[in-house]
């Protein structure tokens, strides 16, 4: 027999709901701790979300973010803060700023005018100086973005629940919901506890998460249906645990896959999109994690309607026959 | 049994080759751009120079030329959202209403006694009526200078409301006057912007209307929003207007019916004219506009004035010969010439300040046309190109380090079913960039990040699908049964958990702007292509190789 790299062994039997109650209510505490931790410390919005400017700068002379807030500051512009990137990308006189201006107040448009000086400011400090990226947007626009970033999210969840609703039973849809307010929490809550910047591209993270993470809970539930139409009598319990034993290599091939390719792109993507993959990368973390130990839960602690049956006398399993 | 009848063979293999082909030009990218760019110009221009001939044979004309477009940030250029401030047309046309109501009322003296302008909010026109008694009298005058609304969805409706507030006469545009005549400055403002910006000639800028009064500008390649708006964001109102007074007071109050504004010559610093309000002529007479010199060889701007424009002109310079008048664009006066005879032929120059650059902007706004209104802007980006080329670069690394990261693990983990999956991976990204030449779709960063994840993804269908035969294998059925029962097991749970992706991904698009839609689409191509490769790609692998080896006992 050829050489086969197995991550998982050929025939696993773990009781995934034998630290249940460790698991679960982890998880619960987690989310918990996520949505009280994004209240009371906050998300570090990007100007997406709360208006201003962000200008990046790029020098081949190193960085001095003290010289940068002197010069800066006599402007008056309110709360400036400027931070150094790093990136192992970076050529070696490569010497880069983020520098984020607030929304000014009474603004409603883009004041090119704050832009030039502030501009005109570093220059005198570093002459060497450029501006690659300058981004402002309005306090108007930013109010905006957020509700259609949150109503794109909502939409998301919902559109997935009613698909799910529609193949599956709605005990699975209420587990496929959980497992994915779970994941969206959770991230949120990483991205407060590291104050990373919490922009545009997020959302889409945050989006892709769902899919990917649906996409990992589907193939449990998917196998869990064929053995609820298999073995009609044993404990749902049991069949929760075998469906996803049977599917744990490919989740485990999967999610390595996945991670292989994304955390190429966090070491070697460049600091622009940095933030969206490491949203990107714990969201599979986290969307693996949920696929295997919150959506089956929820859907044991429903239950599932096992003798329909009886019903319509028909071959039991028509409900849950996939359309082929 | 495992068989696949040809002409399903046929279709694949052709899809994949057409895929191929499609992706190959971004192989060679700034060849085929520039013979893009090449044939183009050489279209617009209708014949075609010898450096374009060269550029042109740079890539085979019967070869698809279609590219992946490059998002603004990863081309670099500049992005801007800009709302148009619709009300400047409101007043625009109150105003203009005001002499015709005047006449009108006026000719009702008698019975309504003295009207006059009342000050009021610039969107109404507030005229003050002698003797209140006979209101009834003047609504009616009111009332029958409004005309039918003309769009589909205001039929049969006034374009103006009239009423009364005390002893005025208050006239509004009606709503439904208000919807036409916003789309209807919307429209004017795209067409116009779009102009400017084509004049300037930078490749493929997308210019979109967002919501009722809202305009998104993206054009790669410009140095910086704030050069963007230079460009677009003037209102280019030209006019020539009679000069009535000259002064270096700034702070006098204009009579009515006249007007002060400044001179921006730089040798009348400080100076202000008083003009009459009406102007003479205007810009929308203006047919043409270029960049000149004067006599003196200082950069000017000469126009000439469509048959109405040069007679209004021609008359009014012939009987005022010794007068000053006063070009003025956008409220301030560029130049206040004498006039010294009379200008017939709707020509002339106009001379200032200028330097040759200023000049050209200056002609090319004059040709392409006055903004309706005024814009404000929301949001701004500007994205150097070394940055963009900086991700480009991050991106391609970062996606030959993950290919082959999840290339060699799939191999180790199933053999030469995995170097199926592989080749099929490799089918599968050239088919993406096929397909997202052909649909002429933009790559953005999250874009690219998207390949990425795709590429992660595109071998879970394989990997389900194999791990599927493993198990069938385990009881014992032949490989022949094990490999169809692992195709069709795995079946279900690949359209499901690709469908719940796509939705995401639709959500994405619509609702998503610029990179994030950028994203989506990626994403759904991705989709498209793995499920095709991973379903009917391997398998054909798969049939291909068991039926040449029929092996008695498979391992996966």
């Amino acid at each position: 027999m050829a050489f086969r790299l197995k991550l998982v062994p050929d025939n696993t039997n773990i009781d995934f709901f034998r630290w249940q109650w460790l698991t679960f209510w982890g998880s619960v505490a987690l989310v918990i701790a996520s949505i009280i931790l994004s209240a009371v410390v906050g998300l570090n919005f990007g100007i997406d979300f709360k208006g201003g400017t962000t200008i990046r700068t790029e020098s081949t002379s190193s960085v001095d973010v003290g010289a940068y807030r002197a010069a800066v500051a006599p402007l008056g512009l309110g709360d400036v803060s400027i931070t150094e990137v790093y990136d192992p990308t970076f050529g070696p006189d490569q010497h880069v700023a983020m520098l984020r201006i607030q929304a000014q107040e009474g603004d409603e448009a883009v004041t090119p005018e704050i832009i030039t000086k502030v501009e005109q400011a570093l220059k005198g400090v570093d002459p060497s100086i450029t501006f690659p990226s300058v981004e402002s947007v309005g306090p108007k626009v930013s109010g905006e973005l957020i509700k259609t970033a949150i109503l794109s999210v909502l939409a998301g969840v919902a559109a997935i629940c009613f698909y799910i609703w529609l193949r599956f039973e709605w005990q699975f849809s209420v587990g496929a919901v959980v497992a994915l307010i779970h994941d969206i929490a959770l991230t949120i809550g990483i991205f407060s506890l590291f104050q990373i910047k919490f922009d545009l591209t997020i959302i889409a993270a945050l989006l892709t998460i769902l899919g990917y993470s649906i996409n990992d809970t589907v193939v449990v539930f998917d196998r869990l249906r064929e053995n609820l139409i298999k073995y009609k009598t044993r404990p749902l319990r049991d069949l929760c645990n075998l469906s996803v034993n049977e599917t744990l290599s490919r989740t485990v091939m999967t999610s390595g896959t996945t991670l292989m390719a994304l955390i190429a792109l966090l070491i070697f993507g460049g600091d622009v999109i940095r933030g969206f993959v490491f949203a990107m990368t714990w969201g599979v973390i986290v969307g693996t994690y949920s696929s295997v130990y919150v959506a089956k839960n929820v859907v044991l602690m429903l239950g599932v309607k096992r003798d329909w049956g009886k019903k319509d006398d028909g071959p039991a399993g028509t409900q849950f026959a996939t359309g082929k | 049994m495992l068989h696949i009848p040809l002409w399903k063979r046929i279709v694949i293999w052709g899809l994949c080759a057409l895929g191929l082909l499609t992706a190959l030009p971004n192989t060679f990218y700034t060849r085929v751009e520039k013979h893009n760019d090449a044939v183009t110009a050489a279209e617009r221009a209708g014949f075609e120079t010898e450096a374009q001939a060269a550029d042109r044979a740079l890539w085979p004309d019967w070869l698809p030329s279609g590219l992946v477009n490059l998002g603004l940030d990863l081309r670099g250029g500049a992005h801007l959202l800009a709302e148009v401030q619709v009300a400047d047309v409101y007043k625009a046309r109150m105003d203009g209403l005001w002499p015709e109501m005047r006449r009108a009322l006026a000719d009702a003296r008698g019975e309504i006694g003295g009207i006059r302008r009342a000050p009021s909010d610039p969107s109404e026109l507030r005229i003050q009526i002698e003797k209140p008694e006979a209101m009834a009298k003047a609504v009616e005058i009111a009332n029958g200078l409004a005309s039918n609304v003309v769009s589909l969805t205001g039929v049969g409706q006034k374009d103006i409301d009239v009423t009364v507030d005390g002893n005025q006469l208050v006239i509004r545009l009606s709503e439904a006057e208000r919807a036409a005549t916003d789309d209807r400055t919307l429209k004017q403002s795209l067409e116009i912007i779009r102009r400017r910006v084509d004049e300037v000639g930078t490749r493929e800028p997308t210019i979109q209307r967002q919501g009722d009064n809202r305009i998104l500008i993206q054009v790669p390649g410009i140095g910086s929003a704030t050069e963007l708006k230079e460009l677009i964001g003037t209102t280019a109102q030209l006019t020539f207007h009679p000069v009535l007074g000259r002064d270096t007071d700034g702070n006098a109050i204009a009579k009515p019916g006249t007007v002060i504004f400044p001179s921006i010559d730089e040798d009348e610093n400080g100076v202000f004219y008083t003009l009459d309000e009406l102007p003479v002529v205007t810009g929308e007479d203006l047919v043409d506009a270029r960049p000149d010199f004067d006599q003196n060889g200082r950069p000017a701007v000469s126009f000439r004035f469509n048959p109405t424009g040069a007679r209004k002109f021609g008359d009014y310079t012939a009987a005022n010969v010794g007068q000053l008048f006063a070009i003025v664009l956008d409220n301030e006066v560029i130049s206040a010439p004498r006039i010294n005879q009379h200008i017939p032929g709707g020509s002339g120059i106009i001379t200032g300040s200028f330097s040759v650059e200023s000049s050209t902007n200056l002609a090319v706004l004059l040709r392409a046309g006055a903004l309706p209104a005024q814009m404000t802007f929301l949001e701004e980006r500007t994205i150097g190109p070394e940055l963009g080329q900086d991700s480009i670069d991050a991106g391609r690394i970062a996606a030959i380090v993950g290919t082959v990261a999840v290339v060699a693990f799939m191999i180790a983990s199933y053999g030469l079913f995995g170097v199926f999956a592989t080749i099929a991976l490799g089918l599968n990204i050239s088919m993406m960039f096929g397909l997202l030449s052909t649909i002429g779709a933009t790559l953005t960063l999250p874009g690219i990040a998207g390949i990425v994840l795709t590429v992660g993804m595109a071998v879970d269908a394989n990997v389900l699908i194999f791990e599927r035969i493993r198990e069938e294998l385990k009881t014992a059925k032949g490989p022949a049964r094990a490999i169809e029962l692992g195709y069709e097991k795995a079946m279900s749970a690949i359209i499901d958990a690709n469908i719940t992706t796509f939705i995401t991904a639709l959500i994405l698009f619509a609702l998503g702007s610029g990179p994030v839609k950028g994203f989506a689409v990626t994403l759904v191509v991705g989709l498209v292509t793995s499920v095709f490769t991973a379903i009917f790609v391997t398998r054909t692998f798969v049939v291909l190789w068991f039926d040449r080896t029929r092996p008695k006992t498979i391992t996966v």
